[in-house]
């Protein structure tokens, strides 16, 4: 702690994030710098797209480089931003949450953080060989005839982090499971290894599908193969069905880790337990069940048949059941207590807003009636980018300033940050509101050229992505200034009571000094202090008291 | 919550759990059975991809020579058995046996490979001929890729076993690890010459 400075990172030394290191921790640290790395690119390709859009022509970029640049945004936002951002925390908090020294296989786990690296410069190379311009979904024959080898890139690409994050979730799975601490059964876990738990079942139970389809996509495009194009006999269709039941689960392999993410912070700065523990809990793998029989609702307008639809359309419906179980516990949670609102509840509230929307629309979505008017227009494009923008990013920004007292040893500077929830607020909701109206209008998706009625929404929309472009700025003069001038954080700024807190910020290399102690369960705020081990730390006592 | 006494016994536990490898327990089984678990789901989604084929496409099946992958199946089914036998060796400490059984599991799995590639040779259709062959050469093919994996993993179990005493009754995870793969390789080309050839 003394020496934090140079130090950064309890006793780590700044070139240990340039190693193959096996410290969780470090781990979690470089996904964490991976992602936002990749975020700063794929928001600057959206800013092109939304550039273009500011206008009815295609007059700022190409038809062909505008397909580029939207198919490049969706790949890295999906794939190298918000999926490794969820493995970042899941590397870092996992094993502090549960009083571990570590990850269960460590050197698995620093295997899965290099493959991320290698996956982003694969795709990023493809720009010099014409980057695939089928967008994120890769439909054929689409994909097959729109640009042979950065198209083979893509693909690499997603096979590795689709690797890559399968040994991460074998990694997650078994340190829950096998290394709670031996007082720690799993109804006293905290929520955020619950979330992990259903997040790591999905990815064991639906990427290697999508494996199996970029092979056999693979095959298509270069051995000659017909697997899914119509001219040679083949089934378009069959991708899609393979497609879509890794990526419609992907969704929830993007949102539920965050789900975790706030089930930590809203109890932590409202002072209140959470409300329904096991409810959020087992919603989590509700969430994760339906999420692997929902796959056909992106194919109501591919000729699949009625009965088949109306199967889906009832199942996806049925995700908005444990989805709102959850929202409803959030909001109990929070209902009537101490809220402070710092830098990250403001993220986690937000959330709770931006989310409920993006989960309103999407049970609109559902209904295939009006998922047919919709398909592939702007609606669609709204919608998904309020789950996973104003869901999945505005909690991960949530995660950044909870655990940045963790992660450095230091605090943020707190005011830059609450400029930053704003200009995020503001932007995002001028960016992505005006889409559903767009949508509902007919403004197709993915098209350069758009009717000059839809120009003065469309000129919104691009002024708000600039202000959301902004708003990084404010974020990392919060972050980079909590770094260099920040004060000394302390174990536990927050007054928290999950076990991440017990140790020193940041935590020494195995973790823990001694086994830590379970002296409350994670969310018991406000209950009375002589209730507690007598040999609890004396420190934590101390807060207590100063709580009660 | 627990008293200061309980609490230490934990502590103690906690600091020396039961079994132990490299200092900490041993979950590589439990990892492992996690992995297959997604290996299997590749499997599913070619299966079902091929299903859906033979399901909506009219005359899409073709028929397949059943000898020379009749004779594969019994060899690669017994050699589970025979693989099997080498565990049980390495339970009674007998390494001699486990490099016995092992080696013949190895040359059951390379018979069973060399028999592929007969096959392969002698196909009267190539790999982009028709969506059957496509099919036909993507699924055998990528379990051929698994029974060599499995293969290089009983070798590495016999290149291993050289050492005195790298295997024993109490610690064989190589042992079990690379019989529970092989059994799976099985179990899925079991199914696989059941869609493929014989449906």
């Amino acid at each position: 702690m003394s020496d934090a400075i140079t130090h950064h990172g309890g006793d780590r030394r700044w070139t240990d994030y340039f190693t193959f290191c096996t410290d969780h921790k470090v781990i979690g640290i470089q996904y964490l710098v991976t992602a936002f790395f990749f975020y700063f690119i794929g928001g600057a390709l959206a800013e092109v797209v939304r550039t273009e859009l500011a206008t009815p022509d295609p007059d700022f970029v190409s038809p062909e480089v505008y397909n580029q640049m939207f198919t490049m945004h969706g790949t890295i936002m999906i794939f190298l931003w918000i999926v490794p951002a969820g493995a970042a925390f899941a590397n870092y908090l996992i094993p502090l949450m549960i009083g571990a020294a570590d990850m269960a296989f460590p050197r698995l786990n620093a295997v899965a953080f290099w493959m991320q690296p290698v996956g982003g410069i694969l795709l990023i190379v493809s720009f010099f060989v014409g980057a695939p311009q089928a967008g994120w979904t890769a439909y054929p024959p689409l994909s097959l005839i729109s640009g042979k080898w950065g198209q083979e890139l893509w693909i690499l690409c997603l096979l590795i982090l689709g690797t890559a994050s399968i040994l991460g979730a074998i990694n997650f799975v078994t340190t829950i499971f096998k290394m709670r601490a031996p007082d720690m059964d799993i109804h006293s876990m905290p929520l955020f290894c619950w979330a992990m738990l259903a997040t790591s079942a999905l990815i064991l139970l639906s990427t290697p599908v999508l494996a199996g389809a970029l092979v056999l996509l693979s095959f298509d495009l270069m051995a000659g193969t017909a697997f899914f194009n119509p001219t040679g006999g083949g089934d378009p269709i069959v991708y899609q069905h393979l497609f879509w039941f890794y990526s419609h689960p992907a969704v929830y392999i993007m949102v539920l880790p965050f789900f975790g993410v706030i089930s930590e912070i809203l109890p932590v700065h409202a002072r209140k337990p959470i409300f329904g523990y096991r409810a959020i809990a087992y919603s989590g793998l509700a969430i994760s069940f339906l999420g692997l029989i929902v796959w056909a609702h992106h194919m109501f307008t591919s000729g699949t048949p009625g009965w088949l639809r109306m199967f889906f359309m009832a199942t996806t419906m049925l995700v908005a059941v444990p989805t709102g179980i959850k929202i409803f516990g959030w909001c109990a949670t929070i209902w009537g207590g101490k809220i402070q609102l710092n830098s990250a509840m403001l993220f986690a509230i937000g959330f709770l807003s931006s989310f409920l929307i993006g989960g309103l629309s999407g049970v609109m979505l559902a209904a295939a009636p009006f998922d047919i008017h919709v398909h592939d227009t702007y609606f669609v494009v709204g919608h998904f980018h309020y789950v996973l923008f104003g869901g999945a990013v505005f909690a991960l920004f949530g995660a950044v300033y909870h655990w940045f007292p963790k992660m450095t040893g230091k605090m943020y500077q707190e005011t830059w940050g609450q400029i930053h929830f704003a200009m995020t607020f503001i932007g995002f909701n001028l960016t992505f509101l005006p889409m559903h109206y767009l949508g509902l209008q007919g403004m197709n998706r993915r098209i350069a050229l758009y009717d000059p009625q839809f120009q003065p929404l469309n000129e919104l929309a691009t002024i708000g992505s600039y202000i959301l472009a902004l708003s990084t700025f404010p974020f990392l003069i919060s972050v980079i200034w909590g770094l260099l001038k920040g004060p000394a954080a302390g174990r536990n700024p927050w007054r928290a009571l999950t076990l991440e807190w017990q140790t020193t910020s940041p935590p020494s290399i195995e973790n823990f000094d001694e086994p830590p102690v379970l002296w409350a369960g994670p969310y018991e705020y406000g209950i009375d202090a002589e209730l507690r081990d007598e040999d609890s730390i004396e420190e934590m006592l101390a807060e207590v008291a100063e709580m009660s | 919550m627990q008293s200061s006494t309980t609490n230490k016994a934990i502590a103690t536990e906690y600091q020396n759990p039961p079994t132990e490898h490299h200092g900490h327990p041993d979950y590589r089984m439990f990892g492992l059975v996690l992995f297959l678990v997604a290996e299997s789901m590749i499997f599913i989604g070619l299966f079902a991809a091929f299903l859906i084929y033979k399901a909506t496409m009219p005359d899409f099946t073709k028929n397949l020579e059943l000898l020379v992958p009749t004779v594969n199946t019994i060899i690669l089914v017994s050699s589970s058995f025979v693989m099997h036998k080498g565990q049980s060796a390495i339970k009674n400490d007998d390494v001699k046996g486990l490099q016995l059984w092992f080696g013949i599991t190895a040359l059951m799995g390379a018979i069973f490979l060399s028999g592929q590639v007969y096959e392969y040779a002698h196909m009267e259709f190539g790999l982009t001929e028709h969506l059957f062959g496509s099919c036909f050469y993507v699924l055998t093919g990528f379990h051929g890729l698994h029974v060599t994996a499995g293969l290089l993993f009983t070798l590495a179990v016999l290149w291993r076993s050289r050492e005195q005493g790298h295997y024993s009754a109490q610690s064989h995870f190589g042992v079990e690890a690379a019989e529970l793969y092989w059994h799976f390789v099985d179990v899925v080309w079991i199914i696989l010459f059941g869609l493929v050839y014989l449906l």
